[in-house]
């Protein structure tokens, strides 16, 4: 890697202020970043650390919703949501391994908005409210393509608020070399609405599929998507699946994913 | 006969824990990696991210103006010195030898593949050559990249090597004056079965990346080198006689704690080549380190073979003939064995286990813009394997019959056989192998498991296969005759010192199969000795003697047989010391549990009682025998060995996704007599791990334009613990080798080589069962491809 400054600040206050610097960049938990240093991908003049802001750790239940600060790692999601949200706790288990799982951050990983991973599928799905040191982004504006976000240049995911809804199952379908998801459904039933959010599929990152959704809300049962299916127009292709096997999955997926929930 | 391993509790038939592991476990090892020498500058090289290119200019004038760079290398440093050498040469059908090209250390002319080195910076820190290495202004003319074997073998193809006449390396026809009586046997065939297939390019991902670290004492003229081998001393005599002028007393290289070889790390590798140049030239210690990125485009691949191949059947289902066509990937340049493994070692498996009497096979290798492919885990004998079991599990499926009966019927029963593919099997007992898998693998209660798996919503599949193998490598002459520039011998020096202890030299190298406690479990036993008391030494050309290295499964059977026949030349010494003293007849003397007697007396003499009167002569016959107690002793084996076996596999297939898990894998292996059954059982299962890996999960995949698409573990898919199941593995059947003096065969490949068809065949009985018309799904079953498969 290049070389570059560390600060870690302790404050979200203190770390909007380091990273008003020229070519700085946030770190979270670095599991996508770090090695993007170690390939010489990327030449930050300085990285801010946000793991050393208490502001950012932990969850809380507020109005229906799950708060999780935004430095919060995979690893106490996993083990802290089992009783508020257990599909979430699930979906944050099932990510990367160990090492992974201790380093990773929810707010890391919506910021980074890979295309293969499963907190956007989540927050999508939950219909969650993403909290920056600015504003407060709803996850339907949120996402914009492939490792895209609405977040300004040192903007910061301080805290996701996910709305725990009635039922909820997360169904990844692993890629088997990275094992990041091939496609991965999230579904999630409200009391007036079912939203499903899907990763790993789409040429433009996570999306919500409509269709399905709206069979749904009106019968919350695996038989209401009977019939139903994604065009493979759209769908990535690579040597691990096709456009169409990818398309097949995402039905195969959500109707698991339904069954688990129901 | 075969020892009951339960009530051994040491020497041969004993499993005592590796001792070499305390070390391995408590980060105590000493890797190449681990080794820094005083001063010690850096090396980068700066690789090709093009497949193939015309080098119009490299101008390192800004780069080698930048901090900490000591000299900046290019292909023109290297004119004066030689090429890369290979290590055998091929005569294709016509009596031509194979068209060999030049294989600079760094590029010259041409980029040839993605990873190509076109220079080396050498700089203070690895990260000033690195940035220097970014300052290289490269002008690279792109050229067409040649990828796909078939493609690049038409007419006006693009060649890879403008000097030769095309991109055929050889056409090999195997045996070439069978191919008419195989003609005819198929034209008179009841029936045919033909079954086209990939053998997937592998990469094999040791778990240490390579590392070379070069030395030169400017006093003493002596060079150094420090490298991750499977083989230092085949490495001093090819980088030293062919590639740098040194001349062996000149030259030492010490292969140290290695972690992982698997075939790609016996090659002569060009940083090797380039650290040792560069140490001498810069009068300082060089080092590389690969990093993992760079493995995956410099470490030799393996496999990449194109087949067809066709069964002939007499109206009884008897094997009338087999043919076979392949094409095989060479990659850019010859690595060091890379001629070898599409032909001897494949072409002369073609018999299998079977008494099949026509065989003709026909290899085409091919150069690509690909990274060099050679031998990996197995080696030519997984490909043949993988085809001929595929192949006869096609014919069983066609003919309506069972494949286990199909092959029962064909196996043969007689020993020695000479196949005709040019080897003869020494020993064997494929029914024995075969029946005790069915007792392992409880294949009788596979109908009941099928009907579990279906109750879940899972179709259950059962793939059974064959293997044999070829290992113990080899007998020089002949393998001499078949083109190889070198003998397959193996050598061993055991030194007794005064006090009794052993210290033994091996020509053999331990990148993890365990020597430091298998090899001293059979001297322990010769001499009655405790395992204690024998330390191995190995790695290291200064003090071991001349030896052919570690690679298809061939340390204990070639190695250790070098290792029996030095001991028994310490003992026929050690028992003439021993009359002397005991004033008796050398005849006479009789050697047990460490103690020399008298026969018929209870006069006797310790073992380190005469260990001493050896080196303290003072009651010595010294008119007969010199003093000390060292023997050395080379041993070249009058055969291969041929170790063979019986898989079976049940995998569970999810209709929905094609996602497939192996549930039930066992393994019945015949490797002879066993030493330790706790190694056996771990190389069987490192073994296996790799052949499911294959079948499963691994593939090197370029693109047209000869990008490697798999070029991390991000797209590249190792086979992780959860991919693999409890294994069943059985070595009770043994049918020792007739001409070595352990009655051992090998251990190290079979379960590489016998699994691939394990699983492909119980993926395809799985598709069948559901009613799919699918005969057969290249390598990796991934589940797109699976379900591409049940949906074609």
């Amino acid at each position: 890697m290049y070389n570059f400054e560390v600060e870690k600040p302790t404050s979200i206050a203190d770390a909007v202020a380091a990273l008003s610097a020229d070519e700085a960049q946030a770190l979270g938990g670095g599991q996508t970043l770090i090695p993007t240093l170690k390939q010489r991908l990327a030449s930050p003049s300085k990285l801010v650390s946000l793991s050393g802001i208490a502001e950012m750790q932990g969850m809380r239940l507020a109005a229906g919703s799950l708060c999780i600060g935004g430095a919060t790692s995979h690893a106490t999601v996993a083990a802290e949501a089992t009783g508020s949200y257990p599909a979430l706790a699930a979906l944050a288990g099932g990510i990367g391994d160990p090492a992974v799982r201790n380093r990773g951050t929810i707010g890391g990983s919506l910021a980074n908005n890979d295309p293969a991973a499963c907190y956007p599928a989540a927050a999508l799905a939950s219909g969650a409210v993403i909290v920056t040191n600015a504003r407060e982004i709803a996850a339907d504006d949120f996402f914009d393509g492939l490792f895209t976000t609405v977040l300004e240049e040192g903007e910061i995911v301080t805290e996701v608020r996910l709305q725990v809804p009635e039922a909820a199952n997360y169904q990844k379908f692993v890629q088997p070399a990275s094992r990041f998801a091939l496609v991965g459904v999230f579904v999630a039933k409200f009391a007036n609405a079912v939203r499903v959010a899907v990763t790993g599929a789409s040429e433009e990152g996570v999306f919500r599929w409509s269709e399905a959704e709206a069979a749904l809300s009106s019968n919350f049962s695996a038989d209401a998507l009977e019939g139903l299916s994604v065009a493979p127009e759209g769908m990535m292709a690579d040597i691990h699946g096709s456009k169409a096997y990818r398309a097949h999955l995402l039905g195969v997926l959500t109707k698991r994913a339904v069954a688990a929930a129901a | 006969m075969p020892k009951d391993s339960d009530q051994i509790e040491s020497g041969i038939g004993a499993s005592p824990k590796r001792r070499e592991d305390v070390r391995f476990l408590t980060g105590a090892g000493n890797y190449t990696d681990d080794i820094n020498l005083n001063g010690q500058a850096y090396v980068y090289f700066l690789r090709s991210d093009m497949a193939h290119g015309r080098i119009i200019s490299i101008d390192t004038s800004d780069a080698a103006a930048m901090p900490g760079v000591v000299q900046i290398f290019t292909g023109a440093d290297f004119e004066a010195v030689g090429g890369i050498p290979c290590g055998w040469q091929i005569t294709d059908k016509h009596g031509e030898v194979m068209q060999e090209p030049a294989h600079p250390v760094l590029a010259q002319g041409k980029v040839r593949y993605v990873g190509d080195a076109i220079a080396a910076v050498v700089a203070d820190s690895l990260d000033q050559a690195r940035d220097a290495a970014e300052a290289i202004v490269l002008d690279i003319e792109e050229l067409p990249a040649v990828i796909n074997m078939k493609a690049a073998l038409k007419e006006g193809a693009t060649k890879v090597h403008d000097d030769l006449t095309s991109n055929l390396c050889y056409d090999w026809g195997f045996v070439e004056e069978n191919k008419p009586a195989v003609e005819e046997a198929f034209a008179k065939a009841a029936h045919v079965t033909t079954l086209e297939l990939v053998n997937n390019r592998l990469i094999a991902n040791p778990m240490e990346p390579r590392v070379a670290l070069g030395d030169f004492n400017r006093a003493t003229g002596d060079s150094t080198l420090y490298t991750t081998s499977q083989n230092p001393h085949v490495i001093r005599l090819l980088m030293g006689a062919f590639v740098l002028g040194i001349p062996e007393h000149k030259l030492r290289v010490i292969a140290p704690d290695v972690g992982g070889g698997f075939g790609t790390k016996i090659f002569h590798y060009a940083e090797e080549a380039f650290c040792t140049f560069a140490a001498k030239a810069l009068n300082r210690a060089v080092k590389w380190t690969s990093s993992r990125a760079e493995a995956f485009i410099s470490d030799a691949h393996g496999r990449d073979h194109v087949t067809t191949i066709q069964l002939a059947l007499d109206s009884d289902n008897n094997f009338t003939a087999l043919r076979t066509d392949t094409h095989a990937n060479m990659g850019a340049y010859l690595s060091t064995f890379a001629p070898s493994v599409p032909t001897w070692l494949h072409g002369t498996l073609m018999a299998g286990n079977y008494k099949t009497p026509l065989i003709y096979v026909n290899v085409k290798a091919v150069f690509t813009n690909t990274v060099p492919v050679d031998a990996y885990r197995g080696a030519g004998r997984p490909e043949a394997t993988f085809q001929l079991e595929r192949v006869i599990d096609k014919a069983a499926r066609e003919l309506g019959v069972d494949p286990i009966a199909l092959r029962r019927q064909n196996f043969i029963t007689e020993f020695p056989y000479a196949t005709p593919v040019a080897v003869e099997y020494d020993t064997g007992d494929y029914n024995a192998t075969m029946d005790k898998l069915e007792e392992i693998a409880d294949l009788a209660g596979f109908a009941a498991r099928r009907a579990k798996s279906e109750a879940r919503g899972l179709v259950r599949g059962l793939g059974v296969n064959c293997y044999i193998e070829a290992c113990g490598i080899a007998p020089s002459n002949l393998v001499g005759q078949l083109g190889a520039r070198a003998g397959l011998y193996e050598s061993a020096t055991v030194r007794v010192n005064a006090t009794g202890g052993l210290v033994v030299m091996t020509g053999s190298h331990s990148h993890g199969q365990g020597h430091e406690t298998s090899f001293p479990q059979v001297i322990a036993e010769m001499i009655g000795i405790d395992e204690s008391m024998v330390e191995i030494v190995h790695g290291d050309t200064a003090n071991t003697p001349m030896g052919m290295g570690t690679y298809g499964s061939r340390s204990l059977a070639v190695g250790g047989s070098a290792m029996v026949r030095a001991t028994e030349k310490i003992i026929a010494k050690a028992k003439k010391i021993a009359a002397h003293i005991l004033e008796a007849s050398d005849a006479d003397i009789e050697l047990k549990d460490g103690q020399f007697s008298i026969a018929g007396t209870d006069k006797s003499l310790a073992w380190g009682d005469v260990t001493l009167a050896a080196y303290v002569p003072h009651n010595y016959p010294l008119e007969d025998i010199e003093p000390g107690l060292e023997e050395t002793a080379f041993y070249d084996p009058a055969n291969f060995t041929y170790p063979s076996g019986a898989y079976a596999c049940e995998v569970e297939l999810d209709p929905e996704t094609g996602k497939v898990s192996i549930e039930r894998f066992a393994a019945a292996d015949d490797f002879g007599n066993i030493v330790n059954p706790m190694i056996v059982d771990g190389q069987v299962h490192g073994g296996i791990g790799q052949g499911i890996g294959q079948a499963l999960l691994e593939a090197a995949v370029y693109n047209e334009d000869g990008q490697l698409l798999s070029a991390s573990y991000m797209d590249y898919a190792m086979p992780r613990a959860d991919d693999l199941p409890f294994y069943q593995v059985d070595h009770s059947c043994q049918t020792p080798c007739t001409h070595n003096p352990l009655g051992v065969k090998g251990c190290g490949e079979a379960g590489a080589i016998g699994s691939p068809p394990a699983v492909v065949n119980a993926v395809v009985d799985a598709l069948q069962s559901m009613g799919k018309d699918v005969t057969h799904v290249d390598m990796p079953l991934s589940p797109a491809r699976v379900w591409a498969a049940m949906n074609g």
